[in-house]
């Protein structure tokens, strides 16, 4: 592939200061607002990363308490997921369910989170239980509240309960008041609650950079796959822009307890209020790595241009992208959303970015968005993105190929509050099985969904959010849908569940695995179910080729799910670390690693908190954090190896056209990985060949890792290891793992 | 705009001078003692050349700062507001001319602000302010 020139005279020519504006939306929450109760805090400023207390919010009761961080949570948990899980062992039992009042959901930023020296150093990590999988499920978010809610005194926040009431949590970190109010009026959807939030909450236009919002929408209410999205304030723009915590349902379960929003009014930002122990550190570090992106960037993933669509392009070319529900890898029509368009269509001549300090700046905004459906339609809006899981997930996957649709889909997704990735292989499940008969337009109630049909995509967002129809099934997630289509007498259920891309219940975020072994480990050997978090190899897999050999793919399964970890607990943005590398990077030893930058994430560490480790610490802490929340999803009834299984889409060729669309390929591994020949075979005998060839590799990879991981063959953490990561010192951990062994 | 220029023509590198405008830079704009803390650099080569680093309001500070800290003024100087900085530093490392400044005693950082001191106390006359149209700000 030849690399894509960036054309500045081909950018679109649109003012980006320009969108429809929600005064009367502003008004009616302004009269609206009742006042529940007001709590005096002493603000604080973190020191060398910590703040060393938690905030408790019962929204049921109204009671906040504040907790001390222990010792003992800095030295097993480190921080941001870390903490979230911590808090939420303590706060369920394993009968919890994710409506139930007890269930919390936690927002940590990490001791490192709200430097602003370095990018990528905003990020917050929310947690709860998840709706969709029943087990923990962490999800890492920017914008700025995780940094103002740290500057404003706290290392985490966790709220707990119900309320009956719709509610608003405003901390004010300037003021040192913790606000409880009613607002039983006025927007939901994020796009227009956010705005007018910071409006409200601001007390002047100034102070509209230091008030960050998280809200959900309407569809995230009626649905299990409801997100969160963070704001920040964009100064040259004149408007919020938005974040997802999007995977696992977050937004449902901060919807079910009644919450329309958070609102954090902090200090203003400075490139100290940290405290670091070594500044100067940080500052050196910072100014190495934004020369690197300057000078590397424009000839390598050209991030600050493209956002993460930088690889569709390249995704469809290694015949990785996926397509029509992950049955193919690439499409004619690919050219359409390639990043050679979005380069054109995303607005450039700005500073982008989740927070400050992000040279990276991968936070695109397309300006200037007629709707053309919904509730908004004719407005005009700014859109986020759309990142790469985006425009596979709700275009190439859906057959969706025109890019003004695949906009007003993000937008609605972020602004009726459901995850993008969810929504866009739940929509491509639905559309096969309409491809297939099992759904038809009766079934459906009207809506065809056919491959590529935006508006109908559309209308069935629509329909969750406004709580009706067929929408509503769809908004339950492929691990439901399943059931419900098989116990309706539609489709086969063999079928149904090699076709349906969930695992544990969560959704298959955007890549091709059937190819990509250690992709395929990737996706369902991981702690909350098939997303690019914790283990994103294919691009090592399958376009660098750095992990050719068996061992080399469990190896990789035991590395990168751990240092990746490290990002949430500390409170950095994993883009950073590879999606620019240092200009000699290739020359290095284990040149997949980055190692430069791996030093750079512990040089970082260590001037923050003065708490000096090595590479091989930083694992440490990682491995601690991970086999916990895997002793956490055994406790609350997953964990096991039987939920480690993968649909066979991710695996191989389900259909007889998957498999046609790549005979040459197939039939080649028949001979040379199975030692057949398939000159003598049905098209029926060589599936049948692949699929006891491929799960077999599957079975013998799960061995291969969880004994690297320190885990029974059955995916239970050993005494042993629990000892060694120091995780004996919790009884209760240990008392799950034994009745397990 | 206010423009900083060199006549390499006439500066011969510090051979047969104190490096004057270092110095009153480094001391009467920043109250810095060090010369090479100043916001223009003027290095001897080996070779018997010379380089110069200036800042030249080219603007790309601007277009990268994710405050909004950095702004022209009516001249077309480029001048950081530190109630707005928030110590990024992505100033100083997108500066192509390296010649954004960071003192590590101060939390923000610095630049020419083309006040015309370093003009005024060269020796040989080769720096001058010139008067340019602003350029467009850039893609970076």
């Amino acid at each position: 592939m030849s690399q894509v020139v960036f054309d500045p005279a081909k950018v679109m020519d649109v003012d980006y200061t320009k969108r429809t504006e929600y005064h009367a939306e502003l008004e009616a929450m302004r009269v609206s607002r009742r006042l529940l109760k007001e709590v005096a805090f002493t603000p604080s400023l973190p020191e060398r990363g910590y703040n060393g207390r938690t905030l408790h919010v019962d929204v049921g009761t109204l009671a906040v308490t504040e907790k001390p961080v222990t010792p003992q949570m800095k030295d097993l948990f480190v921080g941001g997921r870390g903490f979230g899980l911590w808090h939420l062992w303590n706060a369920v039992t394993p009968r919890t369910r994710w409506n139930d009042p007890e269930n919390e959901i936690v927002i940590s930023p990490g001791p490192v989170c709200g430097i602003t020296q370095y990018a990528g150093t905003g990020k917050s990590l929310v947690v709860t239980l998840s709706p969709e999988t029943e087990i923990p499920i962490d999800s890492n978010v920017g914008g700025y509240f995780g940094p103002l809610l740290k500057f404003s005194g706290f290392d985490a926040l966790e709220l707990q309960g119900k309320s009956e009431k719709e509610l608003i949590l405003f901390i004010d970190g300037q003021k040192g008041i913790l606000r409880l109010e009613e607002a039983p009026v006025g927007p939901v959807d994020s796009h227009v609650l956010a705005e007018v939030l910071t409006a409200l909450y601001a007390e002047n236009d100034a102070d509209r950079v230091n008030v960050s919002v998280v809200s959900s929408g309407a569809a995230a209410g009626h649905s299990l796959i409801g997100m969160l999205n963070f704001s920040w304030f964009d100064t040259r723009r004149g408007c919020i822009r938005l974040k997802q915590a999007g995977r696992g349902g977050i937004g449902t379960v901060f919807r079910d307890k009644g919450i329309k929003a958070l609102v954090c009014r902090g200090p203003r930002v400075r490139g100290d209020l940290n405290r670091p122990a070594d500044l100067e550190t940080l500052a050196k570090v910072g100014i190495k790595y934004h020369r690197e992106i300057r000078e590397n960037d424009p000839h390598q993933c050209m991030m600050r241009r493209n956002g993460t669509a930088h690889i569709v392009e390249i995704m469809d070319a290694y015949d990785l992208l996926p397509t029509h529900n992950f049955q193919y890898g690439s499409h004619p029509d690919t050219h359409r959303i390639a990043s050679t368009y979005w380069q054109q269509r995303c607005t450039q001549v700005t500073a982008d970015g989740c927070w400050y300090g992000c040279s990276m700046a991968c936070a695109k905004g397309a300006d200037g968005l007629v709707l053309k459906t919904g509730p908004y339609k004719g407005h005009t809006v700014t859109v986020d993105g759309p990142e790469y899981e985006n425009a596979a997930g709700l275009g190439s996957n859906c057959g969706v190929f025109d890019p003004d649709w695949l906009l007003e889909l993000n937008f609605y997704c972020d602004t009726y509050g459901i995850c993008t990735i969810t929504w866009g292989t739940l929509c491509a499940f639905v559309m096969e099985c309409y491809q297939r008969g099992i759904l038809n337009e009766e079934r459906t109630g009207g809506l065809k969904m056919t491959w590529g049909n935006a508006e109908a995509d559309l209308e069935m967002m629509h329909q969750l959010a406004r709580g009706e129809g067929f929408g509503r099934i769809a908004g339950q997630g492929v691990h439901r849908m399943k059931k419900i289509f098989a116990e309706r007498g539609w489709g086969d259920p063999r079928l149904l569940d090699d076709i349906g891309m969930e695992n544990k219940g969560l959704e298959y975020s955007q890549y091709m695995s059937k190819e990509s072994l250690a992709q395929q480990g990737g996706y369902a050997l991981t702690n909350k179910g098939p997303q690019h978090d914790e283990a994103w190899l294919i691009f090592m897999d399958m376009v660098n080729k750095q992990i050719p050999t068996f061992e080399d793919k469990a190896e990789a399964l035991y590395y990168f799910p751990l240092f990746r970890t490290w990002f949430g607990l500390a409170g950095f943005c994993k883009l950073p670390w590879n999606d620019v590398v240092p200009a000699d990077n290739a020359r290095q030893p284990e040149a997949h690693k980055v190692p430069e930058h791996v030093q750079n994430y512990v040089d970082l560490f260590t001037a923050t908190t003065g708490w000096k480790i090595t590479k091989e610490e930083l694992l440490v802490q990682s491995a601690r954090v991970y086999n916990f929340q895997r002793v956490f999803n055994i406790r609350m009834g997953k964990g096991l190896r039987e939920h480690d299984r993968a649909p066979y889409r991710s695996m191989g060729p389900v259909t007889r056209e998957e498999y046609e669309s790549r005979a040459e390929r197939y039939d080649r591994q028949i001979v040379e990985e199975m030692g057949l020949d398939p000159s003598g075979m049905s098209l029926e005998e060589k599936m049948a060949a692949h699929r006891r060839w491929r799960e077999e590799r599957y079975r013998k990879l799960t061995d291969a890792v969880y004994l690297r991981r320190g885990w029974t063959p059955n995916g239970v953490p050993t005494l042993e290891r629990l000892k060694e990561l120091g995780l004996d010192a919790l009884p209760e951990v240990v008392d799950v793992v034994r009745q397990h062994l | 705009m206010k423009q900083l220029r060199i006549d390499v023509g006439r500066c011969d590198y510090g051979r047969h001078c104190e490096h004057e405008c270092e110095h009153a830079c480094a001391e009467k704009v920043f109250k810095l003692k060090d010369p090479a803390m100043a916001a223009l650099h003027i290095r001897e080569l080996p070779d018997g050349k010379g380089v110069a680093a200036l800042c030249d309001q080219c603007g790309d500070c601007v277009v990268v700062c994710p405050a909004d800290a950095l702004r022209r003024n009516k001249p077309g100087v480029i001048l950081l507001d530190k109630k707005l900085c928030v110590g990024c530093y992505m100033c100083v490392g997108f500066c192509e001319k390296d010649v954004f400044e960071r003192n590590p005693e101060w939390l923000e950082p610095y630049k020419c602000i083309s006040c015309g001191i370093c003009v005024k106390v060269c020796p040989r006359a080769a720096l001058e302010i010139v008067d340019v149209p602003e350029p467009a700000p850039r893609i970076i």
